[in-house]
Formats: structure tokens, sequence, C-alpha cells
């Protein structure tokens, strides 16, 4: 951390993390020093009077916090994805980024006050009348017009709003108007206790709650001190990796389904339903759900189940290497999937792209291997990339990650250590914490403040939706408007998550 | 296409009742039996997101899974709500997605059923009410059936969608 020039404290925890308080000077010159590295804003956020920043660097995570009167200096010029990240956390927190020009709303739609701070003290607030207008990026020019969608999607998917300019069937431009879902959760957590906080942060995203979960415990355990033991740190892996598998299973079908094959989406479907049949049954919840708690985890193994899981994942293998050959032969579904949605890496690079979708685009970072805790780090996992960035190249991850989830799967297996699950989370003192996991979908982030008394002080749960759903708008341009179906699922960014 | 027989061959018919009926198993043939004798093959259901965390929706989409099966029992999900018989609400109600659903309501024809999917949509669940969330569906648009559960499952969403029907 030397080469930042600034006083960074290490933080306690499963992953390497430091901390600093700086001026709006190294606030400026960290952010120019990581962009240049090539290294990646984690997350942006602020609380009244405090604006915060997590960088992913190489040596682990770097939190910066910068008390603040008026304003911080906005990173939007270093990282593009910190623009809605700026506009939101100034909705919510009163604490403005300086020097940006996009000072539209984002979360708030009109329906509360403007000038309430939902983190600040205030009461609840009685409703506005929603904003009548967003002023959408207007594309004007012969022949071009606008396609409203949303917020209520065609289909059983999340709210938001796109703003679609076309010419005949070619998108010219997308913009995206989400909060739809913004249900006040980092309000919520403000307050209670932290054993409290993990029913709150497994729902964050509900496909993603078991890294959620994870991320939250981690962020706990560093306030506290906790060690869980080793045989917890491994359930947890099971668990993440069988979320990975899940989500994937459900993208693998719904996108074969986008382009015509029905059978695609029956086929994975059915998988995906024995998957989570399985998850209940040993685990007692389809989803997962508030099995990863902090200090440990509230299931455990026993041999029946051990095998009941190793069985399935040998059928799983086999059925998914048919599915998969189905997939790869079949001309028309690849007509569909080759070249739609490309994000070629150097744009990838450029403005952030994370998680699946940026490993797709060349961008090779997966928190597993690059800030890995245990057991990840015993574990000797296999990262796929490839370069094309189009949804065959997001489809094919997906296939990559699901043989590299089972591997590890039957490795957690055979050498799950024995002992007890959880450990008693001490009392918590004033104190910070971070969590940080690679969920299905992309590096989770959980930030996590705690007062002397012990209670949450402030919990920023951070989505990596918030870096990809810019991208999405680059890479639908110069597509059909029927592909985007297609090429949004095919990245499968939350709402909910990034709504908060 | 040789692959795919292969595969539709390999797969078989998973629509339940199962090989081995368990309770669940039967529970779901019994349900469907009741379903169809009820609605003679047409329900059309409109499902909307109110503000769910997305894990009522995982629920809602294993509904078309070749287990649930619930477009063989002539339940279809719809894009809209002009078409729309019932509607399956999800989530406390956020209120930046007051209008959009009470919008959808109105424009639902009647006689029309809503049935609030999950904890949140029930009771307001973790979220509550609060500056961004307006609570439960039944503080927003009128209510028949509530389908507790966090997320409830499948079967505890078709036996909702019945009770709905038969009431």
């Amino acid at each position: 951390m030397e080469r930042f020039r600034i006083e960074a404290q290490p933080l306690p925890g499963a992953v390497p993390a430091w901390t600093a308080e700086v001026d709006g000077g190294a606030w400026l010159r960290v952010a120019r020093a990581v962009r240049e590295e090539g290294a990646r804003l984690a997350a942006l956020w602020a609380a009244p009077g405090c604006a915060s920043v997590a960088y992913a660097v190489a040596e682990g995570l770097l939190w910066l916090r910068m008390p603040v009167e008026e304003g911080y200096p906005s990173l939007d010029e270093f990282f593009p994805a910190a623009e809605r990240m700026e506009r939101a956390a100034f909705e919510l927190s009163g604490v403005r980024a300086l020097g940006t020009h996009d000072r539209r709303p984002w979360l708030n739609h009109g329906n509360w006050p403007r000038d309430y701070v939902p983190l600040g003290a205030a009461p609840t607030p009685p409703r506005t009348a929603p904003e009548t207008e967003y002023p959408f990026v207007q594309v004007t020019g012969e022949g071009v017009h606008e396609i409203a969608v949303g917020p209520i999607h065609a289909g059983i998917i999340e709210p938001g709003h796109f703003r679609f300019s076309v010419v005949g069937e070619k998108v010219l431009r997308l913009e995206e108007r989400l909060g739809y879902v913004h249900k006040g959760i980092e309000r919520l957590f403000a307050g209670r206790a932290l054993a409290d906080g993990a029913r709150l942060a497994a729902r964050v995203s509900g496909d993603t709650t078991a890294a959620y979960a994870w991320a939250y415990a981690m962020a706990a355990e560093s306030v506290t001190g906790c060690q869980p033991p080793t045989r917890a740190l491994w359930l947890r892996a099971l668990l993440l990796e069988r979320e990975r598998i899940a989500n994937h299973l459900g993208d693998l079908g719904a996108l074969g389904n986008d382009a015509g094959l029905a059978i695609g989406l029956a086929q994975f479907m059915r998988l995906k339903e024995d998957w989570v049949r399985l998850h209940a049954r040993l685990f007692g919840h389809r989803y997962l759900m508030d099995k990863i708690v902090p200090g440990g985890v509230a299931v455990d193994l026993d041999d029946a189940g051990r095998a009941a899981l190793l069985d399935q994942c040998a059928a799983l293998e086999q059925e998914v290497g048919a599915l998969r050959t189905i997939y790869e032969e079949h001309a028309g579904l690849q007509d569909r999937f080759i070249g739609a949605g490309r994000v070629t890496p150097q744009l990838a690079a450029q403005l952030g792209l994370c998680g699946l979708a940026g490993r797709a685009s060349g961008q090779a970072w997966d928190a597993r291997c690059d800030q890995a805790s245990t057991p990840y780090d015993v574990l000797d996992i296999g990262m796929v990339t490839h370069r094309n960035g189009d949804v065959a190249a997001r489809v094919t991850v997906r296939f990559e990650e699901i043989a590299e989830s089972l591997r590890l799967l039957r490795q957690i297996c055979a050498h799950l250590p024995p002992g007890p699950v959880a450990a008693l989370l001490p009392a918590a003192g004033a104190g910070r914490g971070l969590g940080w996991i690679e969920g299905w979908r992309g590096p989770v982030l959980v930030a996590l403040e705690t007062g002397a008394d012990g209670t949450i002080v402030r919990c920023h749960c951070h989505d990596p939706s918030w870096q990809n759903w810019p991208v999405l708008q680059h890479a639908i341009m110069g597509n059909i408007v029927p592909d985007f179906p297609l090429i949004n699922k095919s990245f499968n960014l939350s709402y909910a998550g990034h709504d908060l | 296409m040789w692959q795919i027989l292969k595969q539709i061959r390999r797969g078989g018919l998973p629509a339940e009742p199962a090989p081995q009926p368990d309770a669940e198993a039967a529970e779901v043939a019994r349900i469907q039996d009741d379903l169809r004798a009820i609605l003679g093959r047409a329900l059309t259901i409109r499902a909307v997101d109110a503000g769910s965390c997305n894990g009522c929706e995982l629920e809602l989409n294993a509904l078309s899974n070749p287990y649930y099966n619930i477009e063989g029992l002539g339940i279809k999900f719809t894009a809209s709500p002009r078409h729309a018989d019932l509607l399956l609400v999800t989530g406390p109600v956020t209120r930046n997605m007051e209008s959009a659903l009470k919008a959808a309501y109105e424009a639902t024809p009647d006689p029309k059923l809503v049935v609030a999917i999950g904890q949140c949509a029930c009771d307001g669940g973790v979220f509550g009410e609060s500056y961004a969330s307006c609570g439960k569906v039944a503080n927003v648009i009128p209510v028949d059936v509530l389908v507790p559960g966090c997320p409830p499952t499948p079967i505890e969403i078709l036996r909702g969608i019945l009770t709905a029907v038969a009431k």
C-alpha cells in the first residue's frame, strides 16, 4: 500500500483488506493510481458526513473513507461506473459528488421529498407526487423513434425501465432507468444487532442469497474478530457453488428459450428443479436462505447427504454435457448467440465490466482466485475466461463454470474437515469490517460499521450489477430490438441487488 | 436433431405424479386435478414484481418447469394485464412501483383475482413500511388470497391459485 502514500490500517478478517481515512487530494490520487495500474472500483457509497470507496487491488481490498461537508470529488472520470453510485449515494446520504455532470435523480422517483435523507435521523416522510417525466437523453435524426419498456416487464422478471432509441429494428441507444424496487434496505440495517442484519442481507437479492449471507457474515466476523470453524467455511463454499450452478442452469435454459430452442428451457429447468429439491431435502431451503449465518453455518452434512450430493454431481455432469453438445451443434441457436451483444475486452476494461460477464470479455478477475479465503485458497480453482464478449461467450463461461463448480463440489465433499459448524459471535464494539465474495453474477461486497454498543451504524451491500448495468447499454448498440431479451438475459443482472 | 430427440427420450416425461409417489407428488396430482376441473383449461395470469428480492420470481418461474407443468393445466402467464384473469403480486410494494401496480390492476378486466405471493406481499416481510416501501400488497390493491413463505414453494403457490379460483 506504500505506493498510494496513505496511512492504511489492516482490517482483520478472511480477505486481505485495509482501510484509511483520506482528504480530497489523496482521494483523487489513489483513484488515479488504481486506474493506472488496471485495478478495479469495487464499490462507492456514503453516509451523512462521509464518503466511502472500495477498490480491489493486487494485495486485496482498500477501503477509503473521506469526511465530507459539502461534497467529495467525483470519480467518474476514472471509473465510469461510479456515476450512478454517486447519484444514489447523494440521494441516500445527502453527500454530493463534485464535478459530475449528471445530477438526475436515480433512486428517488419523486415518491419521497427530494430533501429527505434516508440515512439521516429524520422520521419517515409522507408520500409525494411521483415525477411525471424523467429526462432521458434524446436521440434525434430522420426516422429515429423511441420504444419505452417497463417498469413491469413482459415475463416473470424484476421491474425496471428501458428506453430504446431505434431506427427501424436497429438500436441506436439504450438508456436504463432503475430504482423501482428500492426498498430502503440500507436504512433498515441501521440500529440492528449484527446477528439480526443477516436475515436482511440474505434478502438483498434472492437469487444470490448464499453470496450475500457469506459476505455479510464475513464482514460481521471481521468487526468482531470471530473465527468461524474451518468446517463451516467449507460448507459455505459448498452452498455458494451450489447456488452458482443453480443460477447457471436457469440462465442456460432461458438463453436457449430466448433464441427459440424451447427444449433447452424445459431440460435445464428440470435439472434446476432436481438441484433445488436436494437443497430442500438436505438443507431445509430450496434456495439456501439463512443457512449461512455470522459465526458459521446453520446446516451440516452427514455421510448420506454427502453421497446424495456426489450422486447428483455425477448425474448433472452427464446431463449438462449432453445439453452442451446440443447447444453447440444447433446452427440456429449459435447463429443467434455468436456476435450478439458484443463487449470487447477493451471496452470491458474501460467500463469496469466484472464477474461472469467480465470474464466472458477477457476480464480475468474472480474473488475466489484473486482474494482467496478458506477454502478457496486450497481448492486451486481454475478461472474461466473468454475474449469474444458476445452472448455465445457468456453461454460458454456458464457451461465451463458449471463444470469447474462440480469439480470444486467433489473436492469439498472429499476433504470436508470435521468439527463444529458454528462459533459464537462475540459482542461487537465500534468497528469496521468488509466482506467480499464471488457470487454467481460477480463479486459481492458488504461494508459494515458498528457503533460503541455493537449495533450497526452503516451497512452497505454492493451488487456487481452496479458495474454491469451501464455496460449493457453499450452491448445492445447496433443490435436489433428482438435480440435485446437474449442479450439482457446473457448478462442477467440484478434489479433488487442494485436498487436496494 | 438426433441429439435433441435422444435427450428428450433420456429426460423422459417428468411431469408429476412422479414414479414413486410421495406426499408432495400426490398433492401435486390432486391440485392439478382440482385445477383442471375448475378452470376447464383456462386461466391467465399476469405476474407483477412490485418490489420483491427476486426470490419469489424463482418459484414463479419454477411453476413452468416440467414437474409442475403449469401450462399443461391450461394456466398461462401473459405479458399483458389486459389478458389476465388473475394477478400474482410479489414483494412489498415499493413507493416507486405503487402507481405501476395500480395501473396493472386497473388494466385487468373484471372479474379479477389477486394473489399475494410471499411473506413481503402478505405482511411487508423484513422490509415492512418505510419511506420507500408501502408494505403489504393489500395496502395498495384489494387482495383475495395470501400465500406466505420466503419464498413459498411452487406447491404452495399452486394451492394459493387454486384457493383463489375456487372462491
